[in-house]
């Protein structure tokens, strides 16, 4: 029997081989006979009405072939399409443009660099009247206020709210302390190394669109594509999505984009493949953000009890609600703020306002606004804790939800499946020598030097889920596996998500490896073609391992079924004497009379029973009973460079926990880019707005992705506590380490300052932003 | 540049295969360094390391590798960035740039025409580097001129020098950057060179800094007032990388640790 390598084993990653040798099929690596390309003309103006755009030939550009507006797609009711918040968003605009960098209008031409220039030559020749500029979502709601949305009553998008108010005031009402804080976590953007783009295939014979796109969620694009195009004739049949090798989605290759309608219409217009590939300042521009949470928060105890929990949300969603959520959650899962801690009451609201920025509020890497309240609830329990005269890690430790009251109900409702916090954050106390750290900063503050300790005990939320509560657009957000053995033992394998980097080659197939007994590298696993691969809601928000992981257990399960079966019609048995063992029946009592499932697969196409189906396949649309909750603690060691204001981590332990760990290396490689990426706003990143709404951060010398040399080494520790409920009893990890770094880190900066009277920094903490928290104090250097 | 259409300029010309203009040696009391010198060779270079560890460390803090591997050391000076490291460094070596070519000319138009009006023999000129940096991504060069090297006065025995640069990611430029070339004659500093990066319109020569180091021991207070006159003689913009006051600030902080460093490769110890 050949070894077979399933649940633990660090097994190198399947497709690796061919990214490394640059084999990996992009969306610019396609090319079709015929193509043309499309560029985008965008506004210099955050805010204008468009007076006038010339015609194809004013450019006076050779190869040009068209100019596209809004004017022309409204003609085919394409000018405004849905977004998933149920608001809707241009494609084109008609008149006016919203934000800065908006879409106005596009040229296809027979060559990219045609389409450049005319882009140029367009931009140069577009006509504007400026109209006023909306930024600051606080404004934005005052009585009188520039209306972003001509459509729209105000600019007050909505309100959510949930938990219970009373109570929640009433305990913090009774407490003996309680801390209030307001906190930013600004916009930023994903910056995939792989910005979004399309190529659009209109066959006008057949009547059907090959879509190729940078999605995430290849399926449910599909369908509303159907759904926004059914007036003009096509049908689901006819469509199909196929999503190539990706660099990278975190969350930002799940829109719908402006450009990728434009280039369907241009293509279903010229009757020829249309590519297009947006450039590194429009992805930063204009795709979807994420963040942008105006948060304020209060947090009370009562003899040393953490009890209730109150926090006030302004959401700057840009000039339309794009954000990317289940369509109940205006607000993703933000209400699992009240994180790793027993609390008694919690109430949190979120009103969402439009101002005159792109759209979005994406989940960024965050599994649904996670990120914000990780950062709310961590912020404020280390606030309370020194409030209260306490060392966090003390505090937290006896504030946790007990191990032993799982699963738990928090005070807003969700049943957390499984966990142990305490046992997380003591394991990482003791991998950085907590107590040591302690001392060592209380000599060096004597001597003058700033050290830091900041800690976060996070919980997250993955798994979306369960279908009574979670759709998009009214699709139940299950996910599928299917799979096939063939008759030599080797299978193929399809899913309803599409990996960007997670792995899924790899991880699918040890899975299935656990299962059956074939081994990893004799399982072909394919997602991405709508054409072929079953209905899935995609991969994002950590939920591909707790949805489609979990079917795939199950269809093995299912094949597992029929195998046992076949064993008993092969070894004349009874199918009640038959045991399994990885990759095995034998019959009880007598190991050597024995069938593989090698044989089995074989015998299902060659020598089944008679009166039983031949082959050996079957699919799983999981649906799971709940989502699954990962936690962990980090904790983050940070100087201060009192001369500069530098905040440098000396060290960053992270003990994560997300239950049975398929593979242990592809995990760590999880938690590895994840921290990078908490880190990234934590110290660096931001995209923000003047008061005329011009951009800051929408190219790379502006907007700071931290690379290896900012990268600190980041030391890893595990507990394991499975999900009681996932077949295999794997949570999701793609999002623990974004969501949990960023407050450890501000925790520590924080700590370090703590003695001057510092309680709280803004992310990022630019070194500039530290100086003149010092300056202000006294207490810079200038040596 | 180009990228941003910029500059559109109508043709691009390759000075990769003209002889002599790339390379590194010492002779006749200075460094060599040609124009199309990679900056990623000044970094490798172990007579850098060792004899002029200024450009050196100049050398390991600008941009990121895969840019050092292209770009050049006369492309970053000519190219006049305020931003660029390598000004500032040839202020404070007092280096001279050599240049070739038709100085008083408009660059040759590529039609050839005008060409046949051009002087057989062009001419060769020494500029130094102080009237060098005339103002942002402007210099002395002419239109019709090229740069084929610079030369670095080699130190003598008791100098040091170094480069400390603030940057907020590998591959920025600096918040700001000081570069500091000095020597010990009698016990006390002589011939200090002092000059700043991204503080002003060009990379600034703090000459009140040069003053307040010359003629002491090299003492913390005699760095506190050269540092101080430092940050004084900068002119800072506020922009995303810092305010006016932080950038003095660290302009002043950067003073005292490069002059720290550089007096100890004078006094043999530090590398
Ligand atoms: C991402 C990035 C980050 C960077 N960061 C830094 C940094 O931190 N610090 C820093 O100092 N620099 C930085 N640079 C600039 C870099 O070091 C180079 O100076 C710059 O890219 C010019 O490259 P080049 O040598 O190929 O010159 P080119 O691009 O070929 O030329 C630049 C200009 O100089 C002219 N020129 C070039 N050679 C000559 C010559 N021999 N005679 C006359 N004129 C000439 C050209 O005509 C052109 O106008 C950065 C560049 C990039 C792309």
């Amino acid at each position: 029997m050949p070894e077979c390598r399933g649940l633990g084993h660090s097994v190198l990653r399947k497709e690796d081989p061919r990214f490394l040798r640059g084999q990996g099929r992009y969306i610019d690596d396609i090319t079709l006979p015929g193509m043309l390309y499309l560029d985008i003309a965008r506004s210099p103006y955050a805010h204008a009405k468009i007076t006038r755009i010339p015609e194809v030939g004013e450019l006076g550009v050779p190869g040009v072939a068209a100019v596209i507006t809004g004017k022309v797609l409204d003609q085919y009711k394409l000018a405004w399409m849905p977004t998933l918040m149920s608001d809707q968003q241009m494609v084109l605009p008609i008149d006016t443009v919203k934000y800065q960098q908006q879409e106005v209008a596009a040229v296809v031409a027979t060559s990219r660099y045609a389409a450049a220039d005319g882009v140029a030559a367009l931009e140069g020749l577009i006509e504007y009247d400026p109209l006023p500029v909306v930024v600051d979502p606080h404004e934005a709601l005052r009585p009188g206020a520039t209306k972003v949305r001509d459509d729209k009553e105000s600019n007050h998008i909505f309100h959510w709210e949930h938990g219970d108010r009373d109570a929640t005031e009433k305990a913090l009402a009774d407490a003996d302390v309680v801390v209030e804080q307001a906190m930013h976590l600004p916009r930023i953007h994903v910056a995939s190394i792989e910005t979004c783009g399309c190529v659009a295939s209109w066959n006008p014979v057949e009547g059907h669109l090959t879509l190729y796109l940078t999605t995430q969620a290849p399926h449910a694009i599909r369908t509303v594509v159907a759904l926004v195009t059914a007036h003009l004739g096509l049908a689901e049949h006819k469509i199909r999505v196929i999503s190539p090798d990706i660099g990278g989605g975190f969350g930002g290759k799940v829109p719908v984009y402006p450009g990728y309608v434009i280039a369907t219409a241009a293509s279903v217009v010229t009757g020829k493949p249309v590519k297009w590939i947006e450039d590194r300042s429009e992805n930063l521009a204009a795709d979807s953000f994420a963040r942008d949470y105006h948060m304020r928060a209060r947090l009370g105890a009562k003899d040393g009890k953490v009890t209730a929990l109150k926090l006030d949300t302004v959401a700057d969603h840009g000039y339309s609600d794009a954000a990317a959520n289940p369509s109940k959650f205006p607000a993703g899962l933000f209400h699992v703020a009240t994180g790793s801690y027993d609390l008694e009451a919690a109430h949190v609201e979120v009103d969402g306002v439009y101002t005159n920025k792109p759209p979005g509020g994406i989940a960024y890497r965050c599994s649904f606004r996670v990120t914000e309240a990780v950062h709310a609830i961590e912020r404020m329990v280390d606030l309370l804790a020194r409030e209260s005269g306490e060392d966090p890690a003390d505090f937290r430790l006896r504030n946790f939800i007990p191990k032993d009251r799982f699963p738990y109900r928090s005070a807003l409702g969700w049943e957390y499946d499984s966990g142990d916090y305490e046992a997380a954050l003591t394991k990482a106390m003791d991998m950085i020598g907590y107590r040591d750290l302690r001392a060592e900063q209380a000599e060096k503050r004597a001597r003058g030097e700033f050290m830091g300790l900041g800690i976060s005990s996070f919980t997250e939320i993955v798994g979306a889920g369960p279908s009574k509560t979670f759709d998009i657009l009214g699709i139940k957000m299950f996910d599928s596996a299917e799979i096939r053995i063939h008759p030599t033992g080797k299978a193929i394998a399809r899913f309803g998500t599409k990996s960007q980097g997670q792995g899924h080659e790899t991880t699918y197939a040890q899975i299935i490896a656990e299962e059956l007994g074939i081994p990893p590298e004799d399982i072909a696993v394919e997602e991405g073609d709508t054409d072929t691969a079953p209905y899935g809601l995609g991969t994002y928000a950590s939920r591909s391992t707790p949805t489609a992981g979990a079917a795939a257990s199950i269809a093995s399960r299912k094949i597992r079924e029929k195998a046992k079966k076949i064993a008993a019609h092969l070894l004349e048995a009874d199918e009640a004497d038959l045991e399994w063992e990885q990759g095995r029946f034998f019959v009880k009592g007598s190991p050597d009379r024995g069938k593989t499932i090698q044989d089995i697969a074989f015998a299902a196409y060659t020598n089944h029973p008679q009166g039983m189906e031949a082959g050996l396949e079957a699919i799983s649309y999981y649906d799971p009973p709940n989502l699954t909750f990962p936690f962990g603690s980090y904790i983050c060691c940070v100087d201060i460079d009192r001369g500069t204001g530098e905040v440098s981590i000396r060290r960053f332990v992270a003990v994560d926990d997300c239950g049975v760990r398929i593979n242990p290396m592809i995990v760590e490689g999880q938690i590895h880019g994840g921290l990078t990426m908490g880190m990234a706003p934590a110290l660096m990143e931001e995209i923000s707005y003047d008061a005329d709404g011009n951009i800051h951060g929408g190219n790379f010398t502006e907007y700071l992705v931290p690379t290896a040399m900012e990268t600190p080494k980041w030391e890893l520790g595990e507990t394991v506590t499975p999900s009681p409920h996932h077949p295999i009893g794997a949570k999701g990890v793609g999002e623990s380490a974004t969501v949990g770094a960023p407050a450890a880190i501000v925790n520590a900066v924080v700590d370090a300052l703590w003695h001057l009277g510092v309680r709280h920094v803004e992310i990022p903490i630019t070194p500039q932003r530290v100086w003149s928290l010092l300056d202000e104090r006294g207490a810079a250097l200038y040596r | 540049m180009m990228r941003f259409r910029v500059a559109q300029p109508p043709a691009l010309v390759d000075l990769r295969r003209v002889p002599g203009l790339s390379g590194l040696r010492e002779e006749n009391g200075h460094l060599w360094v040609g124009a199309m010198t990679r900056q990623a060779e000044i970094e490798k270079s172990g007579l850098t390391r060792r004899r002029y560890p200024l450009l050196s460390d100049a050398a390991r803090v600008i941009a990121d590798p895969v840019v050092r591997n292209l770009a050049t050391v006369g492309g970053n000076v000519a190219h006049a960035d305020p931003g660029n490291d390598l000004p500032a460094v040839m202020l404070a070596y007092g280096a001279t740039m050599c240049a070739v070519g038709y100085p008083d000319r408009p660059a040759p138009s590529l039609s050839g025409e005008g060409s046949r009006s051009l002087p057989l023999a062009p001419e060769k000129r020494e500029i130094e580097a102080d009237d060098f940096f005339t103002g942002p991504f402007e210099t002395a060069l002419g239109e019709g001129e090229i740069l084929t090297g610079i030369r670095i006065p080699s130190p003598s025995a008791g100098s040091g020098g170094a480069y400390a640069k603030l940057e907020r990611k590998v591959g920025d430029y600096a918040v700001a950057a000081v570069a500091i070339q000095l020597r010990f004659h009698g016990g006390v500093i002589a011939d200090a060179g002092v000059a700043l990066t991204n503080v002003g319109l060009t990379a600034i020569r703090a000459e009140a800094a040069e003053g307040a180091l010359n003629g002491s021991d090299g003492g913390d207070e005699a760095l506190d007032r050269a540092a101080a006159a430092a940050a004084a003689a900068a002119e800072p913009m506020a922009d995303a990388r810092g305010s006016e006051a932080y950038k003095r600030a660290v302009v002043r902080t950067l003073t005292f640790r490069a002059a720290s460093k550089a007096i100890a490769r004078a006094r043999g110890e530090a590398a």
